[in-house]
């Protein structure tokens, strides 16, 4: 059906993909697995057309394909969602489905035959959407739906999903799956891209592993186990489990309450009310946009709440700003390194001490020690095995696991009393994200209180003591790790039975 | 009786220039690129219809130098801001200042010396037959070609961009223009045409004032009209039913001031501040918050 014959890219002088071979053929959904940054998304968008390679063709059932721009593959019958959806928010559904193909005569756009075609798709194919809602006011699972019915309504044989189930529930990724699995059966053939390994073990037909741009292999599925592409898709052998200890929660060390806090469009958190225990940590769960970065930006005092209360260790700290709370014991790791954790053309040592930099061992009367600064640097970068290990190189010239241990170290440099980590292993290689879990479990067995959020669910089971799950800005369920379940997670992701079971949930206009 | 009529036909008067260069902001913005130069480019066009109708004779030749003159100088700007990637408010405050500068050493070079030009034929003013009869409304039947054209252009523009598949194009260009171009749209055609009807309409506009609300050229004679132009696009939310009722609220309040104020004694400098006024207030009082195309302001780049 599709072939890719030794496909090469380079971005300057990294090798993004290096003679890629892969086969999919019809009728299958074809894995293709690798870690962030292993060459996934640039051996896709190559095929997309939108990179050009270097080197190597591209054949679809045995004929040259010709791609250079996304129309050509279009027109080869290619269909992509991408991990970052291309959906305007302030058209409909149907226009957002019609958009560059539309249906009318001369100028005319027929908005009603694009409506109709879009409710004759989602009814052929089981994909439950409203034609004449508009995409800003659906949720992230539903505005993926739409993004299927864009490549169907072009006629797609050939079905491109990036990281299609990041931003879902677990009941969204089954339902997903099945109607998947529905394509498949109406002839369609599917590449699946993602870096979760057991979701593909459950749907895929063949396995596809790369690993910094090359490929590994390509595995029958139903020959592999977790263990197999695991060590494939790393390289070595991967503890799959995090080994805890037991560690008895001792007393609150940071509480909020009613917290309500205002996001860049409107009430983002709606009355949230936490704590966090000595030795303990708190798993934050929910789907990506429910209120997490301004909860978190709250508690550390970088976005001032509306209204609600938060105490340190007992003290009102409500109204202090981040220097103020750092002075008081609490380290935050924002969610966006990039943005928010780090200034890029600096050096690492002035990273470093970006927070601290006032402090007497850093600065006298104004002037910076330089010397000092330098070797609390390297002592930072030994300790977390930065790469490379050098103080003076500039933070943007890192990968995104390096960077991430940059901020990590230093927030943990002070041995805080409360850390607020936000998805602090986002985009990260495996290495690091073993190695940044490890850090996280020895603060807790230190004592600090740890607010740990992220949008991987499996992230979360594995670390957190106690698990709450936040969704349009509340808090709808909380649990012990122990009792939780995925069942009940993904419920209260979508959100559902929680405690406003009654209410309508508003922005989920599925037709059901 | 007689002064509502002629209060009515001043407004109107005073609202085309507004309204065609509103008009041409709106395609520009919701092609994604801010448009500031609007007033530069009513103003050179203002001076090109009058220069050509000098040269030609023709009035309405004058007219097509003037589309032709706005063009050029929305194509400058589209290269610039799409093709170069430059900041697009710089971009706009030079071509601003280039119309400003540019106009004035061309007025030497063309009638001898800076100022007013001589006075051409203006575009007559067409009664339309019954409708003019009705009292007071009937101003708005009385009126030059050029603001029946823009009768015509406010629901042409309307269906354009809600009805016909360059306007959602052009809608989506301007939020997200990678939906567009994974769509197999061309979004750097897309924005030129967008910007280029934004000069040709700003033209039309610099047009209107110096061959039919006046008939001869005057340096800078736009007189911030293309910056007013601007906040009725704001206030008439990027939509062309409101940027023209917009634009015919500004117009009112300029119509106030010529026709010598509101009936008590104040001095002249503060009625001449009222439209101006009327527009800050219009957008922090009643605007509410106006959500501008999402791209922007943002050159799109291909990966």
């Amino acid at each position: 059906m599709l072939e890719m014959r030794g496909v090469t890219k380079a971005f300057g002088s990294t090798v993004a993909n290096d003679s890629i071979d892969l086969e999919l053929r019809k009728g299958e959904i074809h894995g293709l697995l690798g870690e962030n940054g292993a060459g996934k998304s640039t051996l896709v968008k190559i095929l997309y057309g939108l990179y050009k390679a270097d080197e190597g063709e591209i054949y679809i059932d045995g004929e040259p394909a010709g791609i250079t721009t996304p129309s050509d593959a279009v027109d080869r019958g290619i269909g992509m969602v991408h991990q970052h959806f291309m959906l305007v928010p302030t058209l409909s559904v149907a226009e957002n489905v019609v958009l560059g193909a539309e249906p009318g005569q001369g100028p005319r756009l027929d908005i009603a035959a694009a409506e109709r075609a879009v409710r004759d798709l989602s009814e052929r194919y089981g994909l439950r959407v409203d034609p004449t809602a508009n995409v800003g006011h659906l949720s992230v699972g539903v505005q993926q739906r739409v993004e299927v019915l864009k490549t169907l309504y072009r006629d797609a044989r050939i079905l491109v999903l990036d990281e299609p189930t990041a931003v879902l529930t677990p009941q969204e990724t089954d339902e997903l799956f099945t109607v998947l699995r529905g394509f498949v059966d109406e002839g369609l053939s599917i590449i699946l891209i993602t870096h979760k390994l057991g979701e593909l073990l459950g749907v895929s037909d063949r396995i596809t592993v790369i690993r910094d741009g090359k490929v590994v292999d390509t595995v029958v599925t139903s020959e592999t186990d977790e263990a197999e592409l695991a060590r494939l898709m790393v390289g070595r052998e991967v503890v799959l489990q995090v080994a805890k200890e037991d560690v008895e929660a001792g007393d609150v060390r940071m509480e909020a309450s009613d917290l309500i806090v205002d996001g860049a469009s409107g009430e983002a958190v709606s009355g949230v009310g936490l704590e966090i225990r000595s030795g303990e940590i708190l798993g934050v769960a929910g789907v990506d946009g429910n209120g997490q970065v301004e909860l978190a930006e709250a508690l550390a005092g970088v976005r001032q709440p509306r209204s609600g209360r938060i105490e340190l260790a007992g003290e009102d700290v409500t109204a202090l700003d981040s220097a103020a709370m750092r002075a008081r014991g609490l380290a935050y790791v924002p969610e966006d390194r990039g943005g928010k954790g780090l200034v890029g053309e600096f050096t690492l040592a002035e990273n470093f001490v970006l927070k601290t930099y006032r402090r007497s061992m850093f600065s006298k009367i104004g002037w910076l020690l330089r010397n000092a600064i330098r070797a609390f640097a390297r002592r930072r970068i030994d300790a977390f095995d930065v790469r490379p290990p050098n103080p003076q190189a500039s933070a943007a010239s890192l990968s995104g696991g390096n960077q991430q241990k940059v901020i990590v170290a230093r927030e943990l440099a002070g041995e805080p009393d409360v850390l607020i980590a936000n998805q602090p292993t986002r985009g990260v290689d495996v290495g690091a994200i073993e190695f940044i879990h490890g850090q996280l479990l020895e603060q807790r067995e230190r004592g600090a209180a740890i607010l740990l959020i992220s949008l991987e669910l499996d992230e979360i089971r594995q670390l957190a003591d106690r698990i709450a799950v936040m969704y349009d800005g509340r808090i709808v369920g909380e649990i012990d790790a122990a009792d939780a379940t995925d069942e009940q997670l993904g419920l209260w992701m979508a959100g559902r039975g929680g405690p406003d079971e009654d209410q309508p949930t508003g922005d989920d206009r599925v037709r059901s | 009786m007689d002064e509502l009529t002629a209060l009515l036909a001043s407004t109107i008067r005073n609202a085309t220039p507004l309204a065609f260069a509103a008009l041409g902001g709106l395609f520009s913005e919701r092609s994604g690129v801010i448009n500031i130069g609007l007033e530069g480019m009513m103003l050179i066009s203002a001076f090109a219809g009058v220069a050509g109708a000098q040269g030609s004779g023709s009035t309405v030749f004058g007219l097509l130098v003037a589309l032709a003159v706005g063009l050029l100088f929305g194509l400058v700007h589209a290269v610039a801001s799409i093709t170069f990637e430059a900041d697009q408010i710089i971009s706009g405050i030079a071509i601003n200042l280039l119309a400003l500068g540019g106009t004035g050493l061309l007025m030497v070079l063309f009638f001898g010396s800076g100022g007013t030009s001589p006075r051409i034929e203006p575009f007559s003013r067409i009664d339309i037959p019954l409708l003019a009869d009705i009292p007071i409304v009937g101003a708005i039947f009385s009126q030059s070609v050029l603001v029946y054209l823009l009768y015509a252009l406010v629901p042409i523009t309307w269906w354009v961009l809600y009805r016909s598949r360059f306007g959602l194009r052009l809608r989506a260009v301007g939020e997200v223009p990678e939906a567009v171009d994974t769509a197999g749209v061309n979004v750097f055609r897309l924005r030129y045409i967008g910007v280029g009807l934004s000069g040709m309409l700003a033209g039309l506009g610099g047009a209107f004032l110096s061959m039919s609300l006046l008939s001869a050229f005057t340096e800078g004679m736009t007189n911030g009209r293309g910056f007013i132009a601007l906040a009725a696009l704001i206030f008439g939310r990027w939509n062309p039913v409101g940027a023209f009722a917009a634009a015919l609220l500004f117009g009112f309040a300029q119509a106030v001031v010529f026709r010598g104020g509101i009936g008590f004694t104040v001095p002249q400098e503060f009625i001449e501040m009222f439209p101006y006024l009327l527009v800050i207030v219009a957008l922090v009082g009643f605007g509410g918050r106006a959500v501008p195309p999402a791209a922007s302001g943002q050159p799109y780049r291909k990966e």
